[in-house]
């Protein structure tokens, strides 16, 4: 494929996607997220939840334990450097999408450099330098355009997620320049990294992913609220705060306090 | 009227020496919050840095979780408005329970900073004392950020919140007790009998 064909198929995408948008924004804004906690559809997430632990208890813990086992850390380092170098791009294009130069710079800037020194990705030269580093997805352009959290739901595979950040995922899918330019197979080699570094993080966090699936008296409500508080504290989102539980009241004052 | 005079003094030195006395015991500054995590990280990282095995880091950082933080406060926000239905003795099986289910699940929770550095970054004063931001450096991944809310409440300097990138304890065991009190029909005795399992 030719550089000015991709050129084309990735522009002729972001405008097809800008339209996508706009009908994920009125579906994430059908969903009302004053609340803490917008779970309408539990007893099917339930259902995906409970999928979701036999798959893991089956097929991706033993492996991902295997995995983070048998390859050396520096192997499993390079693996995941050379994913996260590959998602730069897709970074800058949402930086971008969400006015955020600066965001656009240091993720233009981390790609060249862990490209080029990094020998194509492999090591995190940028790290070693001390370079800022930036991270979003689509997820976070719809968050900064205005559209509203939306319904909670557990995804098959991927897990927890929001209708807005679901929309955010599968636009991503788009939004890497990258799978533009670069001719099969060699594109699939990013999706491999991906689910390696998938696998490397499972393996890493094996005790507190553990915790939470198997340790914990409902570990559907404990992935939920757990996953919520932390993507509304990466968005930097205050206002879908847990508001009957301000984290900052005072506990002293009354402990029983709802 | 000197006699009234000299009573009110006395009455308005009194109250005044004793509010200076008591100053120390609850008024936590900034300083001192920073210096509570200060030292708080630096046994971490000691423990980190002892290439332990295992299990003796797990038994150091349990040990550490006593020693730091607020338990009892922390109990009494997990059983939340529950809590209330509860009986006092009920209340005291409850919190020993507790202590020990905490301290083991979190102890575990510090073993992922084995291979980081964690470093104090900014503190600021909140309701019901100070927030302490760290910054947790890992080993081919991005920092994460620790934050503990510390207090002097108790009669001493302690942590009683803890937040992982976003992540609230408090918040995050209240929701796990009420699914324990659920699980069991709202009966604490069995709610308890379950926590002395878990953890």
């Amino acid at each position: 494929m030719s550089l000015s064909s991709s050129i084309k198929l990735f522009t002729k995408n972001v405008v097809l996607l800008s339209c996508t948008i706009i009908v994920a924004g009125c579906a994430a804004n059908s969903g009302g997220s004053s609340d803490a906690i917008y779970d309408p559809n539990e007893d099917r997430n339930r259902k995906v939840h409970a999928f979701n632990v036999s798959l893991d208890k089956k097929f991706v813990r033993p492996v991902a334990t295997e995995y983070s086992s048998i390859l050396p850390d520096v192997v499993e380092d390079s693996i995941s450097n050379f994913a996260s170098n590959l998602g730069q791009p897709s970074i800058l294009v949402n930086s971008v999408l969400q006015g955020d130069l600066h965001g656009a710079s240091l993720s233009a800037t981390r790609f060249l450099t862990n490209s080029i020194l990094g020998v194509g990705g492999l090591f995190n030269t940028a790290e070693k330098l001390r370079l800022k580093e930036h991270d979003t997805d689509f997820g976070e352009t719809l968050y900064k355009w205005g559209a509203d959290e939306g319904e909670y739901v557990e995804l098959p595979l991927l897990g927890p997620a929001t209708v807005r950040s679901t929309t955010g995922i599968i636009v991503d899918l788009f939004t890497n320049p990258l799978s533009y330019m670069v001719n099969s197979p060699e594109r699939y080699y990013g999706t491999l990294a991906s689910t390696s570094a998938g696998l490397s993080t499972r393996g890493r966090y094996t005790s507190t992913i553990d915790s939470i699936l198997y340790e914990s008296a409902d570990s559907y409500a404990q992935a939920r609220i757990i996953y919520l508080q932390n993507r509304r504290f990466k968005l930097g989102d205050k206002g879908t705060a847990f508001s009957a539980d301000d984290p900052y009241s005072d506990p002293y004052e009354d402990p029983y306090a709802q | 009227m000197l006699n009234n005079i000299t009573r009110r003094t006395f009455v308005a030195l009194a109250s005044s020496s004793i509010a200076i006395a008591a100053t120390p015991s609850w008024a936590l500054t900034q300083d001192e919050a920073r210096k509570l995590v200060d030292s708080l990280v630096a046994k971490i990282n000691s423990v980190i840095g002892s290439g332990k095995s295992e299990a003796a880091m797990i038994k150091e950082f349990q040990g550490i979780f006593r020693r730091y933080a607020d338990v009892p406060i922390m109990a009494q926000y997990s059983l939340g408005v529950d809590g209330r239905r509860a009986s006092a003795s009920q209340k005291r099986a409850f919190g020993k329970a507790f202590e020990i289910y905490i301290a083991n699940k979190y102890g575990k929770r510090f073993r992922e900073f084995v291979g980081s550095k964690v470093e104090v970054k900014s503190s600021r004063k909140i309701n019901a004392g100070y927030e302490v931001k760290t910054k947790a450096s890992l080993r081919g991944s991005a920092p994460f950020e620790v934050t503990f809310l510390v207090s002097s409440k108790s009669g001493k300097d302690l942590f009683f919140n803890m937040f992982i990138e976003g992540v609230n304890l408090l918040l995050t065991e209240r929701t796990e007790i009420g699914a324990l009190l659920d699980r069991n029909g709202g009966n604490f005795d069995k709610m308890i009998a379950d926590l002395k399992k878990a953890g």
